[in-house]
């Protein structure tokens, strides 16, 4: 969380509690693995409530380390707009073969 | 099997049985196994909710658990940087059944797994812990683990085997309960020779090991107030003698006047470095002298018959009986210039004849600095077992170590290593960098540190040129957090967020070796594509202003930085 949110369109990042695998929170309040999935939350009322759902979900050992993160909207999706969250997204550049970039043929 | 010269694999035992690793009796086994159960019983209820993350963040945190960017990591020590090869191949199968099958050595002496599920962190601390190892971090602000050189024991130059001395201030420091209430946390670095390899002059304390030319008599060089990080400060010495047994004296002078003036206040300011330059060297090094004067010494003299009892627990290996010269050696040399240039950079002179210290690079050219894979863990735990009495070492510089090898047995242990990818002739070099892991995993970072790595080593390919260019040392971290060791890089890189992008800045002239010094930023940063090219700028800088047989480092203490500033950033 070293990269403060301040633009008006967040999403929220997490990590899985069990497996540590790098999660967001997508529409209707679910988890996502994959981050261009990730709600696009509009204005500060919006954020702050996402947050405090996040918040609640660590409670409830679902996830760990919620933050909020800059975004924008993309034909491909939720696009993070610091390179760390991009990153996140997809995995070490060093090894293509591992993380989420191994699993999604598309990213 | 091939043949061996190793005695216990001739004879029944097993084959490491001569590694010189930290044994556990049978109480640090219990304790160890214990800490097992009461973190595997923690997990089950930080699982079912009945703690939260904030209780259980701590107690992760206590057993190397740490949460990076992509998953969890598992941070295992590595005592002294001692490993048997039972330990070795412990950890492969820990990589290949819980992990992504490599693991990654780190500056900090110790192994990182980089994809553990929280879920399986107890079993493989329960496999850790059937071969005496833990992960296990001493946190919080006391004496941390000492750290020594990674040729102890073997070195040809070696005054005394600094992990007696390690010990001995463990066991001092352990025994000291004002001592676990310093203002910050304290590490001790020791080399038993005058030739510093463990960079002691970045540590709170640094002892060099020195011989009093007029009596004979063996002690330390104390160095003083180093460190690294956001507030890098080079040691100052404080004694350029300290007879071996008068040291624990010395060290209690010194750990008193930090315990009273060091600052509480502020968590950036606490350590050593910053009370010495806050307060003036002279003036600290002036206190340490008054409190020295003061101490009973009697009761700080160190008892030659511990230091004996100690030794015994770090026994030499049996060495044979060996010629000075090995013909099949010498032979070898001649028909394969492969293996005559791997001999002239990954090879130490051994203090008994007819052996010799051979580094495994972990830095294949492309390859990523300080990873390792299972098969190749299993190959160095093999060789170990043939060829050097089953103990492989870690350095901090990201290499692994087999220290007693027969020189005769010398090419047999290249060609294997070479056919596992272990073989780089580059220990020293410019492609042997050490780099942080930075964006690729770590959550704190600014930019990727291994990739620059990469690129680097991918342009300076060519065997031939990186030996012509000579000892050239590049140290990258991915912030200021130093753990790449930047600042003490010959060329350091350290990475800057510029508005969301990956900046680097070059500092030029650090040393982490005998004559340390600290980098100095040559000017403005280069992006990720310039960082290269800016490298080779310096490097061609180099090779113009050398003189023969001149390295890097002696060059620009000779010309200065301008011509390299200039070479820089005139070209624009
Ligand atoms: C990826 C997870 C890591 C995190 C979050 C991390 C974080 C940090 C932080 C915050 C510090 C400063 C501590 C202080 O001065 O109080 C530090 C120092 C250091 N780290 Fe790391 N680090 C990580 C990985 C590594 C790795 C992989 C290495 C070895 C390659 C390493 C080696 C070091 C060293 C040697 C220092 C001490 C520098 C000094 O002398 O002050 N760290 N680290
Ligand atoms: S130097 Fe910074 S980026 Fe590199 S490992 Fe340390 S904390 Fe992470």
């Amino acid at each position: 969380m070293l990269v403060k949110a301040k633009g008006t369109q967040q999403s929220v990042a997490a990590s899985r509690l069990l497996d540590g695998e790098a999660v967001w929170l997508g529409t209707g309040n679910i988890w996502v693995e994959d981050v261009a999935l990730a709600a696009v939350f509009d204005g500060a009322d919006a954020i702050a409530e996402a947050l405090c759902f996040a918040k609640a979900e660590e409670k409830r050992q679902v996830v760990v380390d919620v933050y909020p993160l800059d975004v924008e909207i993309t034909d491909q999706g939720t696009r993070p707009t610091h390179l760390r969250e991009r990153l996140k997204g997809i995995g070490p550049t060093v090894r293509r073969d591992l993380g989420k970039q191994a699993r999604q043929p598309t990213a | 099997m091939p043949d061996t010269h190793s005695p216990a694999l001739r004879s029944n035992q097993p084959a490491d049985a001569h590694a010189a690793v930290y044994r556990y009796d049978e109480f640090d086994k219990t304790f160890i196994f214990e800490r097992v159960e009461q973190f595997r019983a923690q997990v089950e209820r930080r699982i079912k909710g009945e703690i939260t993350e904030e209780e259980f963040k701590p107690i992760r945190l206590m057993n190397g658990l740490y949460l990076q960017l992509h998953a969890y990591m598992l941070r295992v020590a590595v005592p002294y940087g001692m490993l048997s090869s039972t330990q070795v191949r412990r950890l492969a199968r820990i990589a290949r059944v819980y992990d992504k099958g490599y693991g990654h050595f780190t500056t900090r002496q110790n192994i990182q797994f980089n994809w553990p599920k929280l879920e399986d962190v107890p079993a493989i601390l329960h496999e850790l812990a059937e071969v005496d190892m833990h992960a296990i971090q001493t946190s919080g602000n006391c004496i941390r683990n000492v750290t020594t050189d990674q040729f102890c024991g073997a070195a040809a130059d070696e005054l005394v085997d600094p992990r007696v001395y390690a010990e001995i201030l463990r066991q001092w420091s352990t025994l000291h309960p004002e001592f676990t209430y310093l203002p910050r946390k304290f590490k001790i670095a020791i080399t038993g020779s005058p030739n510093d390899r463990a960079a002691v002059q970045v540590h709170d304390i640094g002892l060099i090991a020195k011989k009093d030319e007029v009596t004979g008599r063996v002690g330390f060089t104390v160095y003083v107030g180093g460190g690294q990080g956001r507030t890098p400060y080079l040691a100052v010495k404080a004694r350029d003698f300290v007879p071996v047994e008068e040291i624990i004296g010395y060290l209690e002078a010194i750990l008193r006047v930090y315990n009273q003036l060091g600052r509480r206040d502020n968590i950036y300011k606490a350590r050593i470095k910053i009370t010495v330059n806050e307060m003036g060297p002279a003036k600290f090094l002036g206190l340490i002298e008054e409190e020295y004067a003061r101490l009973p010494r009697q009761k700080f003299h160190v008892d030659p018959a511990i230091v004996d009892a100690i030794q015994t627990h770090f026994a030499a290996p049996p060495w044979a009986d060996l010629p000075a010269v090995s013909e099949s050696f010498e032979a070898a040399k001649q028909a394969d210039p492969a293996f005559a240039r791997w001999t002239r950079t990954n090879l130490t002179a051994h203090k008994t004849q007819g052996y010799a210290i051979a580094t495994i690079s972990l830095k294949p050219i492309g390859g990523i600095p300080g990873d390792a894979e299972s098969s190749q863990l299993e190959t160095v735990a093999d060789l170990a077992d043939l060829y050097s009495f089953g103990e492989v070492r870690v350095t901090h510089e990201q290499n692994l170590v087999l220290a007693h090898v027969r020189q005769d047995d010398l090419y047999a242990l290249w060609q294997a290593l070479d056919k596992a990818g272990l073989g780089t002739a580059n220990a020293g070099l410019i492609s042997d960098i050490i780099a942080c892991p930075g964006l690729d995993y770590c959550a704190l970072a600014n930019t990727r540190a291994i990739p620059v790595a990469q690129r680097i080593a991918e342009r300076f390919a060519d065997l031939d040129r990186q030996h012509d260019l000579g000892e050239l040392k590049i140290k990258i971290s991915g912030c200021i957090n130093a753990c790449g060791h930047h600042h003490v890089g010959h060329i350091g890189i350290l990475g800057v967020d510029k508005k969301g992008e990956e900046f680097f800045q070059i500092l030029l002239g650090g040393d982490a070796g005998t004559n340390a010094a600290l980098g100095e930023i040559v000017g403005p940063g280069f992006d990720y594509d310039g960082i290269i090219d800016a490298v080779e700028v310096v490097v061609n800088t180099f090779v113009k202003l050398r003189q023969p047989g001149e390295i890097f480092i002696k060059t620009l203490a000779r010309t200065g930085h301008a011509p390299f500033k200039e070479a820089l950033y005139a070209r624009a």
